[in-house]
């Protein structure tokens, strides 16, 4: 049976940075299993700008930032499978998966990234009101047929959700000539980056119906119209609000769900990001199984996704040189205002010099504190002008911060 | 051409007396409404084989469902389709539901049916999830799960290899009668006509008889949640039935799903359209039975239309017009009665019209399908040996594989559509909802059909999924 240092599952912004950066730190025998046909993963279908920034200090479109990462590939001896599944993994780290070329394989690894990625929410999970019909898609399945296949999906287009998917969708299909009559979001504010809202809507005069949510879709095959209604703070319709717009096409920017089918049937704890719990060098509950990107929590830039895998290819290597050690972990604690942490625990003897902590808060803040204790001792305080669900926090504390720290929690102070 | 036989409707009834017909030498066509057979009631339902207790003594619906529940495990055999007997549990919350219950039992044995009546400590034993609140229930053995959708195509896909023309997409608006032919849109000519065509059987009818019964369509909504690792309900659980119907249940599927409905609402016969008050009823009627659903295991929701009759009881007669034949108002226990409604219908109403002779060739199995899914990795190993697309998993929720849809396309009933393909394959059933593969899918059914993308419809022939190319000709 081939064996592998590490078998990083799926090739996309995650896999791809964890691959090279296991290879970077020591290890040789390296496996990326992908499920397409290239890779890169949904980056080849982001053809809008914006990627890089923190990572090359540029601004790249998806499938130059993902060749980035590809071409540095070319001098490593790290092997790639392309149009590849992994349909299980064992807790002994055998993954099987199949393709066209070897058909049903079996392999053991020393250790696994799992680079999943992750999934739109789907008019289902949101008990969408109203008739199934064709012409309501999630948004990146409509950017998928729309970059990829070069097909529109339609011409008159309203779009639930302001997710970032989204609002770029908005954008795109109003340059290939589409009309989109306008954005509801069920929320008072926006869930996506502020850069999409005035680049994507405004710059177009796309309206965002904030606290609005589709109350009735309507057709008979296909879209015909969609009604929308205004909501109370408890989400309830405010009855009489109700817009209708004349329209061929809905799009949901709902939300993203990460994608962790194998890890769940492998008994992996799993977290309320519904990716795993994971310790500071990204490890999941089960030793030699590491987890990173938006199969372990939605990011908002591929530039953190980089850099997160960067650090599980980092421990997979260690995990694999025997180098992690087995400390006592201490559990981060989300208090009031934030949403999750990752990482969900850490061990401060396998911490180098800092250790990155990422999260959402719960709903928008102005002029608050970020407060970060080891129970009474406040460790860090960091003043923040605003504050939004939509974009990730990331904070890092370094060894002599945690010093003989015993707890951790994050919360925001108001005034 | 004049056939023998036109049916009209497609549904899991119009599927089974198309096969119930092929065994015989008669030529028989379906004409069915829509893109794909069993698109309406027959998809959207319980999915459940009622074990017949229910349906008041010496009514059809009392009879065909317990006839019709012998059958099933003898037909999920030759059609290759999932069935399970897991039994069912209809809760009593009080004293005059437990009361009811005893009613149901004595009922079910004037049907025929072997049913128990288990107190709450007995339920828990074999039912852990149910609330503590429950006072009895009562246990009815022989109840069981069919995957509605597959039962429908393989019965036609089985008739189909018998001998049966399917005309897809024939909506009928007019019959004629001459010189004792049927001619229905000016097209077909047949000697009999049977009408199985659901929620508008009463339309039907009216095209050629008098109004005598009207069918009125009453929506129920369910959830659908999605398959995981955690235990949860292994029998189908009900409600003590009322003059609405059989109330709530929570069920099991035969794909590991679990469904939680129906309501009951009187609607027009064309909405299917799902809203969040009915299903925050309908969940908390569940939540009577089983108080900790996972709802958040929520990856769809949606609506079926029953038909039920105005006259209260199956409609399964010549009417008033000689040789035209209506099977009407085949709501709960439609389903579950519809082989043994099938079996009626021809020998005892066709026999009498026309003479019926066995075919010798008649094969009444349809060659098995492939569920890599469920194959041990030998299996697997060997099924690429014969052709490499079963490597290629398209569905990653579901995990279905290329060779299962070429093998799928290939058969005598194919889908044309991404949701009939769904329906035969579970492609895009799964959690994604074909979020991940519904392009890749679409691309398949482009390929073999050797037409552009934008011409393969999400279900019916209105239904597109891409409007137009974006470069290059249209």
């Amino acid at each position: 049976m081939q064996e592998y240092e590490v078998v990083v599952i799926g090739g996309g912004s995650a896999g791809l940075a964890a691959a090279l950066s296991a290879y970077e730190n020591g290890l040789n025998k390296i496996l990326i299993i992908e499920k397409n046909s290239s890779l890169g993963g949904i980056l080849n279908q982001c053809i809008h700008t914006g990627f890089g920034i923190h990572v090359f200090n540029e601004q790249l479109s998806g499938p130059e930032y993902a060749q980035r990462f590809i071409d540095k590939l070319d001098n490593t001896s790290i092997e790639i499978k392309l149009n590849s599944y992994v349909t299980k993994i064992d807790k002994d780290k055998t993954i099987y998966y199949s393709n066209d070329a070897e058909g049903f394989q079996v392999i053991k690894a020393k250790s696994i990234i799992m680079a999943t990625g992750c999934i739109e929410r789907t008019p289902g999970a949101i008990k969408l009101e109203g008739e199934r019909l064709s012409g309501i898609l999630t948004a990146g399945l409509a950017q998928r047929y729309l970059n990829i296949e070069g097909y529109l999906v339609g011409k008159k287009v309203f779009i639930l959700g302001s997710g970032d998917i989204g609002l770029i969708m908005a954008r795109r299909m109003t340059l290939e000539g589409a009309k989109v009559l306008g954005v509801a979001e069920i929320m008072p504010y926006s869930n996506g980056l502020r850069r999409n809202i005035a680049q994507c809507l405004e710059d177009f005069n796309i309206p965002l119906y904030l606290s609005h949510t589709v109350k009735e879709v309507k057709g008979k095959d296909h879209v015909e119209q969609v009604v929308i209604c205004q909501v109370d703070e408890n989400k309830n319709y405010i009855l009489g609000s109700e817009k209708t717009f004349d329209v061929d096409t809905l799009i949901l920017s709902v939300g993203l769900l990460p994608y962790n089918n194998v890890l769940e049937d492998l008994g992996v704890q799993m977290s309320s990001t519904k990716g795993a719990v994971v310790d500071e060098n990204y490890q999941t509950s089960i030793e030699g199984i590491f987890a990173c990107g938006n199969a372990l929590h939605v990011h908002d830039l591929v530039d953190y996704v980089t850099k997160e895998a960067m650090q599980a290819g980092l421990g997979a290597s260690r995990y694999v040189k025997g180098l992690l050690k087995h400390g006592k972990y201490i559990e981060t604690k989300n208090k009031n205002g934030i949403n999750y942490v990752v990482p969900q625990k850490f061990c401060l003897q396998n911490i180098d010099k800092e250790i990155m902590f990422k999260f959402r808060v719960t709903k928008p803040f102005q002029n608050v504190k970020i407060l970060i204790q080891d129970g009474d001792r406040t460790i860090k305080s960091i003043k923040k002008m605003f504050l939004l669900p939509s974009e990730m926090e990331n904070i890092s504390l370094n060894l002599s911060e945690l010093k003989d720290c015993k707890s951790l929690s994050i919360e925001i102070m108001e005034d | 051409m004049t056939y023998d036989v036109a049916i009209i409707g497609a549904g899991i009834v119009g599927c089974f007396l198309a096969r119930e017909l092929s065994q015989y030498n008669l030529n028989v066509i379906v004409l069915e409404k829509d893109n794909d057979v069993g698109n309406e009631a027959s998809m959207a339902n319980s999915a459940i084989v009622h074990s017949g207790y229910d349906p008041i003594e010496n009514t059809l619906k009392a009879k065909l469902n317990v006839l019709g529940n012998a059958m099933f495990d003898k037909i999920c055999e030759e059609l290759d389709v999932k069935f399970s007997r897991i039994g069912s549990l209809t809760l009593a919350f009080n004293e005059k539901e437990v009361e009811t219950l005893k009613m149901l039992q004595q009922r079910a044995f004037n049907n025929g049916v072997d049913v128990e009546i288990l107190t709450y400590e007995q339920i828990k034993q074999i039912e852990p999830f149910v609330n503590e609140n429950v006072k009895a229930g009562l246990y009815a053995k022989t109840a069981g799960i069919v995957d509605p959708f597959n039962l429908c195509i393989h019965a036609m896909e089985n008739a189909i290899d018998n001998g049966v023309t399917l005309i897809l997409n024939e909506n009928i608006n007019k019959i004629i009668k001459e010189n004792d032919l049927f001619i229905l849109n000016n097209k077909y000519q047949s000697k009999v006509v049977i009408n199985c065509a659901g929620i508008n059987a009463d339309e039907i009818n009216n095209l050629v008889n008098k109004e005598t019964f009207k069918i009125i369509s009453r929506k129920g909504q369910y959830y659908v949640l999605n398959h995981f690792k955690d235990e949860f309900v292994k029998h189908t659980l009900f409600m003590v039935p009322s003059d609405k119907g059989k109330g709530v249940l929570i069920s099991p599927t035969t794909s590991g799903n679990y469904l939680i409905g129906p309501s009951a609402e009187e609607t027009n016969k064309f909405s299917k359209s799902t809203d969040l008050k009915t299903l925050d009823e309908v969940a908390k009627q569940a939540n009577l039975m089983v108080d900790k659903i996972p709802y958040y295991q929520t990856i769809r929701t949606f609506a079926g239309l029953r038909a039920t009759p105005s006259t209260h009881d199956f409609i399964i007669q010549e009417s008033d017009t000689k040789n035209f034949i209506n099977v009407a108002g085949i709501e709960s226990p439609g389903l579950t009665s519809s082989p043994a409604i099938a079996k009626m219908v021809v020998e005892e109403i066709i026999s009498k019209m026309l003479p019926l002779t066995k075919k010798e060739n008649y094969n009444p199995k349809i060659k098995k399908y492939i569920k890599i899914k469920e194959l041990t990795l030998d299996e697997k190993k060997k099924m690429f040996a014969i052709d490499k697309d079963y490597g290629t998993i398209i569905c990653k929720c579901e995990q279905v594989s290329l060779g299962e849809i070429k093998d799928c396309l290939s058969r005598s009933c194919p889908p044309h559509s991404i949701k009939a393909l769904k329906k035969r394959l579970r492609v895009g059933f799964g959690k994604c909802q074909g979020g991940m593969c519904q392009a890749e899918a679409l691309s398949v059914l482009a390929k073999f059909y050797k037409v552009d993308k934008k011409d393969i419809m999400y279900d019916n022939l209105n239904s597109y999924i891409l409007y137009s190319k974006t470069k290059g000709e249209n």
